[in-house]
């Protein structure tokens, strides 16, 4: 279950690089970004991208970079939204790093640490979006990338129920969601809400045709809300459900659900503290996941419960929403 | 409200999406700021979605009439 990159200690080797002679720690290459391929000598060199998000300007620069280095003229978008320069040879490692450098761009990670956080669109343009997943992903990239851990920790941020970022196969995954409440004042009984509902979680009432609302069905996508002509369907809170556990490849594991409506400013504390719960508790090679079975999610939360407790799922009983059936 | 007197309508019953919100748009930015639109529109995917797009880009949606099948709106250009 270990990565299949280098990890031999004994591979030091010295590279002449414009008179100077640049030891390359094939060590490092790994927490680097440096990916062995198939042909010899040749690596393809793994950029960080955090949300998978880039400007035009930098886009240019890197094109350039990427055009002198790949020997084939080849780049390739990874699954997690990085940029990858194929056929870069080892010997011009140092170069190609300073060059990224002057341009501001950092080169990506391997190994068991903290990856760069992938995202979708988020609230910014994307009509669909709830949550500011841009700006969280940035956030976990400038706090977090690189942390050590027992094994590979994956994060991604969904802006909303769709879930193009797969929160679901992450190590901690947070997607964002919205809790709706509705006002009887300014409500038409158009039924507008209840057709726009993909979850049939809104009925309407056969005479004044104003919502019945079952919470159990709902799955806070606020489709309600934007619907609404009227605004009778306001947004109560914004948050995220934070999963942990998840993972991808050979086996497979659907993340656990452990936080309803996690706010923004959480999200740093979730993120710090469930690391230092996979350190405490992950042997090396172990996914989270694992972890978990292992250990059991009960000492998780029980770890957790600080942090997550400000994200609790909404109290129907005291607050229900829409018309009694 | 259903009194409203429309300056123009458009039945967009049997154009799926987003069809029928590019041509909504395109109507209503042919008409002046205040105008109103009747606007008819399918039950299922067109009603779920393109009120929801006609209220983002910024008009005002004044009434909702459920009708067999489908709903007829009064949309207010912003």
């Amino acid at each position: 279950m270990t990565d299949h990159f280098i990890e031999d200690k004994s591979t030091k080797v010295a590279v002449n690089l414009e008179g100077m002679e640049p030891k390359v720690d094939f060590n490092d290459l790994k927490t680097g970004g440096f990916i062995k391929q198939r042909q010899k000598d040749l690596f393809a060199v793994r950029l960080r991208c955090p949300g998978g998000r880039m400007s035009t300007e930098k886009l240019l620069e890197i094109s350039k970079i990427a055009h002198k280095y790949s020997k084939k003229g080849v780049v390739h978008f990874s699954f997690r939204q990085s940029l990858e320069i194929l056929y870069v040879d080892y010997k011009e490692f140092n170069s190609i790093v300073v060059e990224l450098e002057n341009i501001g761009q950092k080169v990506a990670s391997c190994g068991p640490r903290v990856r760069v956080p992938t995202a979708c669109g988020g609230c910014e343009y994307n009509p669909n979006g709830l949550t500011d997943t841009q700006k969280m992903s940035d956030m976990v990239d400038k706090k977090f990338f690189g942390t050590r851990t027992p094994h590979k920790f994956k994060t991604s941020f969904s802006g909303c129920p769709i879930d193009c970022a797969r929160t679901k196969e992450m190590d901690l995954g947070f997607q964002g969601v919205v809790e709706p409440v509705w006002d009887e004042g300014p409500c038409t009984g158009c039924t507008i809400c209840s057709e726009a509902c993909k979850e049939d979680a809104i009925a309407s009432h056969p005479e004044s045709g104003k919502p019945i609302f079952d919470p159990k069905k709902c799955l806070y996508c606020g489709d309600c809300i934007r619907a609404c002509p009227t605004e009778a369907w306001k947004p109560k809170r914004y948050g995220h459900i934070a999963r942990v556990g998840g993972r991808h490849g050979r086996h497979p594991l659907e993340a656990i659900e452990v936080c309803k409506f996690l706010p923004d400013e959480k999200v740093p504390d979730a993120i710090h503290k469930t690391v230092e719960w996979y350190n405490a508790n992950g042997r090396r090679g172990e996914r989270i996941g694992l972890v978990l079975k292992r250990v059991g999610i009960k000492n998780y939360l029980d770890f957790m419960e600080p942090v997550f407790k400000a994200g609790s799922a909404p109290d129907w009983e005291c607050a229900p929403q829409g018309v009694k059936p | 409200m259903s009194d409203i007197k429309a300056a123009a309508s458009l039945d967009l019953r049997g154009v799926v999406c987003p069809i029928n919100f590019v041509k909504a748009k395109l109507k209503l930015d042919m008409m002046e700021t205040g105008e109103v639109l009747e606007l008819v529109l399918d039950s299922g995917e067109p009603i779920q979605n393109v009120p929801k797009s006609i209220k983002e880009e910024g008009h005002k949606i004044l009434d909702v009439k459920k009708e067999e099948g489908h709903f007829r709106l009064k949309i207010q250009k912003g």
